[in-house]
């Protein structure tokens, strides 16, 4: 399953980091390397094995449906590279 | 003022409730270690000498009506993983440019609330990527320790460089630190120090930068057994602002280090014998299993046959969760923005500006193995070969009350040797991987110096919430090797 | 299965290459009646100003993790079993990454593989009384999304995140419905069904119920190779239309989509599967290019949550708590009141109707109670735009008007009138009867003197009925215009036909 250009490209955009065209080569190389190494799973047998998503052999805990945070907008804006009126602003979003 | 700042922390509580002197006096002697040491060893990357002052003060005035919590007027460092409310908090990545948090991560507020006192922010690797603290915004940590013969800078591992670096160069009696693959540990290792990953699920998350949530646990790096006991006490207990964190009372840890190990059985796991270690490595596994067993334990020969598979699985689970959770740093509601001419322009010149090299990496990694067609062939079958390793650990647990092997490969090594090859520094965490993935806890106690004068360490992996155990055990090993060295001071 | 096949109405279109067929499928979001969020312990809730109802969790501040609101599982669970849907005992939440300005985490948290609710079934009304079953899929727990503000600057997007984080309960319909009607008729069952059981408001208005429309168009027959088969391969491909958010606009989407596609295909073209908007103003739908950018997930289990389990006893105790559902309901008005399907369906249509006239129709004449509840009493309320809750007339004086006309004190003509002062708010009826003095005359002495008088003023007429009964009629309108209408129309029927012979 090696990676070339065109699919570093591809990745680079669903995960919204700008990769410049002539880096992309390199970067399929060295992603390449990383998952030539960890290709060795597949000597793996997990036949009928559960994927283990956490370490913690305990349910969802439930809270109780009550308004306990909120109501305080200055809080949630203090750190907004930009902000006006209560709101978080961004360039114009064609839908 | 150097005599107050080369005790241990509990030295330290025992010296200040016996006002043998002041909180002020030790802070103000950490301040002082911190500012003659940062040019050099670029621990600290933000230092928060004003507040260390006021809560100093506040602990001498409790101090002084024999009131106060248990580590009431300790100064201690904390990572820069940990948001801090009102004091600036990067994870050591540009992307979150000045972000003043308006919480305080539980971990810390336990700290507080037990008397600790802030001395600053720590040096990390970028959002806790990395095993040499050279991925940091801020310029790598330095180790204070260096090679026999040798001026080179060593780093102090990662990617709680930081946090190691300034406990064993006493500019801190303690300091909180994190561990996803072996961030905690493995910085232990390569600067003398102690260091302890508790089971995942008893340190909450709530408050901590994300970097892979089923893997990430905060932790202590400390001078001591007898200090990571008491730091690590005061860090956990269960939080309900996280799911994950586990429902069940904190034990006393301090009260098991210096009890007897006589009787239990002590698990060498043959798969920790990997091609290309240092001999050196061996010896010292050789010389702490000789330890253990003068100490009245059994040794067991087990098998944890899938013990290679675990760093190429961390590799994709890491990642994958990595992609996600730092999805939220996009320039729209904190942290640095790039403009753009449109919001998807926004968001990728934000985080191409914002991730250094290694985070752009891991986030590449974990965004194609969670793609469409290659879900399964990577992720889950990356979370079945978890499984795997869990389950090797569940059977070693049927012969043996803790496991032990070295921290690391090796020591220290030079900044800059490793950054060219990514797969070599990965391997870094080779033996402590493991316990993030089962969920275990670790521990790092420093064993030995190496030929070339370095310290080197030994891990005890214990069972489930069995951490008593394991501070028991680390406590006999760092009475029998009796390790006193120091780094020299250069700085 | 095939009986639901045979009960099919297919709605047929005529294109220029033959007859197409519509099959529509539907994804309904329904926001959880719940206080605080699915995550976070901020306040849900409508006209809040901007950003007023977030949490850290909610704005996704560095470190903030989820904590699952106890409530909205279990209305979910409701829901469930109100769609008489299977609960699964355990269920996961994943994550669906995608970057946009209303979603804070870069992920919604939401249910992929394996969702609380799985396969379950509606029985949905036609207009013209014909019953067809839609299929449930699955329903599952996810967060809504903040609100982008695009009117405030030219050049600018506005973020207010209010919404972001609010429990939704995303119910996936197979593509069972054939036409616009039908798929009205079932978001209107569904609405129903979930203000009965309390877990959703059902205001379309403030986008507490929305859904996403699927539209295909196929050829005659395929439909039903489809539903023989399982395979979609008979269907056409389909265009998700978003967020329509009321039943005319879905009627308008459905339609436009249908006919935009034929156009395609009878073009010699090929319709993409493909994200589309409806415009109102237009009414037209259109691609919506924001949303088609990457459409690859990246869905996973979410590392800050655990397995969600839930327990037998719990599902039992919510059980035990299900009002009687609309569709119990209609039956047991049809089998107990003696109600025709059509006022049965009218009367459980919403849950305080059915209230309103089961107190009503205790003790009385319930069929009579029926039609002075939707004709009389549900046709004025709609007319003033007023719900059952306000009505000015309450379940006890229709009670009592009904039985002012059982034990004939009143005719069923004076009733109206009665009727009219009770709902000007003259009070009751037996006290309006009582001041305008409308109390029906059974004095049968009464009467016999009115009809004296007529027969003794018309003698033609007289003779004339012996030849022609049907002239009866004249006569009765004759007693009842002399007594001001109060006459007993039995008594004077009988005894009309006493002193007339006929
Ligand atoms: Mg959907
Ligand atoms: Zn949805």
């Amino acid at each position: 399953m090696a990676i070339d250009a065109a699919t570093v490209r591809k990745v680079a955009h669903l995960a919204r980091v700008a990769e410049p065209e002539d880096r992309l080569e390199a970067l399929a190389q060295e992603l390449n390397g990383i998952l030539a190494w960890i290709e060795q799973l597949n000597e793996v047998d997990v036949q009928g094995v559960e994927p283990m998503t956490t370490a913690v052999e305990a349910t969802q805990p439930l809270r109780d449906d009550a308004v306990t945070a909120g109501g305080d907008p200055a809080r949630v804006l203090a750190n907004a590279p930009k902000s006006a009126d209560g709101f978080f602003i961004v360039p114009k979003v064609v839908e | 003022m150097s005599a107050l700042t080369n005790i241990t922390l509990k030295a330290a509580l025992d010296g200040l409730k016996s006002k043998a002197f002041t909180s002020e006096e030790l802070t103000r002697a950490h301040v002082e270690a911190i500012e003659k040491a940062n040019p050099h060893l670029n621990a600290f990357v933000l230092p928060t000498f004003e507040r260390a002052i006021e809560m100093a003060k506040a602990s001498d005035a409790k101090l002084a009506k024999g009131q106060g919590g248990e580590l009431e007027g300790a100064p201690l460092g904390i990572k820069d993983l940990f948001c801090t409310e009102g004091v600036r908090t990067t994870a050591c990545s540009n992307i979150l440019g000045e972000f003043v948090p308006t919480y305080e991560s539980t971990v810390t507020a336990n700290l507080w609330r037990d008397g600790a006192v802030m001395l600053g922010k720590l040096n990390m690797d970028e959002f806790a990527m990395g095993s040499s603290n050279e991925t940091s915004r801020f310029g790598p940590v330095v180790n204070p320790w260096k090679a026999k013969g040798s001026n080179a800078s060593l780093t102090p591992g990662g990617s709680s460089g930081g946090s190691a670096s300034a406990v064993a160069a006493d500019l801190c009696l303690g300091a909180t630190a994190s561990d996803t693959g072996g961030s905690i540990r493995q910085p232990a290792a390569f600067t003398g120090t102690v260091g302890i990953k508790p089971t995942y699920g008893r340190a909450s998350r709530w408050g901590i930068v994300a970097f892979a949530s089923s893997l990430d646990q905060a932790g202590p790096i400390a001078k001591s057994v007898e200090d990571a006991a008491i730091l690590l006490k005061s860090m956990c207990g269960h939080d309900a602002k996280d799911s994950t964190s586990l429902d069940v009372p904190t034990p006393d840890w301090p009260s098991f280090v210096g009890k007897s190990v006589k009787g239990l059985r002590i698990g060498v796991p043959k798969e920790y014998r990997v091609d290309g270690m240092p001999e050196e490595i061996e010896a010292l596994w050789r010389q702490g299993i000789a330890w253990l067993k003068d100490a009245g334990c059994e040794i067991v020969d087990i098998s944890l046959p899938h013990t290679k598979y675990a760093l190429p699985t961390y590799y994709i689970v890491a990642p994958a969760e990595a992609s996600s959770n730092l999805a939220r740093y996009d320039g729209v509601r904190y942290g640095k923005r790039a403009e753009g001419k449109n919001l998807i322009d926004l968001y990728e010149n934000t985080r191409a500006e914002g991730f250094g090299n290694e985070v752009k990496r891991r986030v590449l990694i974990g965004t194609y193995v969670l793609s469409a067609g290659y879900y399964d062939a990577y992720y889950v079958k990356a979370l079945k070969v978890r499984r795997r390793i869990a389950q090797d650990f569940d059977q070693a647990w049927a012969k043996v009350d803790a496991i032990l092997t070295p921290s690391t490969p090796s020591g220290a090594f030079a900044l800059g040797d490793k950054a060219a090859d990514p797969v070599a520094m990965y391997l870094n965490d080779i033996f402590t991987v493991t316990a993030n993935l089962a969920g275990l806890p670790g521990i790092s106690v420093p064993a030995g110096l190496g030929a070339d004068g370095l310290p080197l360490g030994l891990q005890l992996i214990g069972k489930p919430l069995d951490e008593s155990t394991i501070f028991s055990l680390a406590g006999a090993l760092e009475q029998a090797a009796a390790f006193k060295a120091k780094p020299e001071k250069w700085w | 299965m095939t009986d639901v096949i045979a009960e099919r109405e297919s709605k047929v279109i005529q294109g220029r290459t033959g007859a197409w067929e519509i099959v529509i499928g539907l994804e309904v979001h329904a926001q959880v009646s719940s206080k605080s969020k699915l995550f976070s312990g901020a306040a849900v809730g409508f006209g809040a100003g901007p950003n007023e109802q977030v949490s850290l969790v909610d704005a996704a501040m560095p470190g903030m993790l989820p904590v699952l609101n106890r409530f909205c599982v279990e209305q979910a669970v409701r829901t469930g079993l109100g769609l008489k849907a299977q609960i699964n005992r355990k269920s996961r939440f994943a994550r669906k990454n995608y970057f946009y300005a209303d979603l804070p985490q870069g992920y919604q948290i939401s249910q992929f593989d394996e969702p609380i609710v799985g396969e379950g079934e509606v029985e949905v009304e036609r207009e013209d009384g014909s019953f067809f079953t839609v299929r449930i899929e699955r329903l599952h727990l996810e967060q809504d999304a903040g609100k982008l503000i695009h009117d405030l600057s030219p050049t600018e997007s506005f973020v207010d995140l209010n919404r972001a984080g609010t429990a939704l309960m995303e119910i996936v319909s197979r593509p069972d419905m054939r036409s616009a009607e039908e798929a009205t008729a079932y978001v209107q069952k569904l609405r129903t069904i979930l203000i009965y059981l309390g877990t959703c408001d059902g205001d379309m208005e403030k986008g507490n119920l929305r859904a996403d429309v699927n539209v295909s168009v196929c050829r005659p027959g395929d439909y039903e190779k489809y539903r023989e088969t399982g395979s979609f391969k008979h269907l056409g491909t389909r265009c998700e239309i978003k967020n329509v958010n009321s039943f005319r606009f879905m009627r308008a989407a459905v339609e436009y989509e249908a006919r935009r596609q034929i156009e395609i295909i009878e073009d010699g073209g090929k319709v993409a599967q493909e994200t589309r908007l409806f415009d109102p103003t237009k009414g037209e739908t259109r691609s919506m290019r924001s949303k088609e950018e990457a459409h690859d997930y990246r869905y996973f289990p979410d590392p800050d949550l655990l397995p969600l389990v839930v327990e037998d006893a719990w599902i039992e105790e919510i059980k035990q708590s299900l009002p009687e559902l609309p569709d119990d309901k209609r039956r047991r008005f049809i089998s107990q009141y003696g109600l025709s399907s059509y006022d049965a369906n009218v009367l459980i249509s919403e849950q305080a109707r059915a209230d309103f006239y089961e107190k009503a129709a205790s003790g009385r004449d319930a069929k009579l109670v029926a039609n002075w509840t939707t004709n009389e009493l549900l046709a004025r309320l709609t007319k003033d735009g007023h719900d059952i809750e306000d009505s000015p007339v309450p379940p006890e004086h229709i009670a009592e008007l009904v039985a002012l006309i059982e034990d004939g004190t009143i005719s069923s003509k004076i009733a109206k009138q009665v009727f009219d002062y009770v709902w000007a708010g003259e009070g009751s009826p037996k006290a309006v009867v009582e001041k305008h003095g409308l109390v029906q005359v059974t004095d049968t002495g009464a009467i016999e003197t009115a009809i004296d008088q007529i027969m003794a003023a018309n003698p033609d007429k007289v003779e004339a009925v012996k030849d022609k009964p049907q002239a009866l009629g004249w006569f009765v309108g004759q007693v009842m215009k002399a007594t001001g209408g109060k006459a007993n129309p039995a008594a004077v029927n009988d005894i009309l036909k006493a002193k007339l012979g006929v």
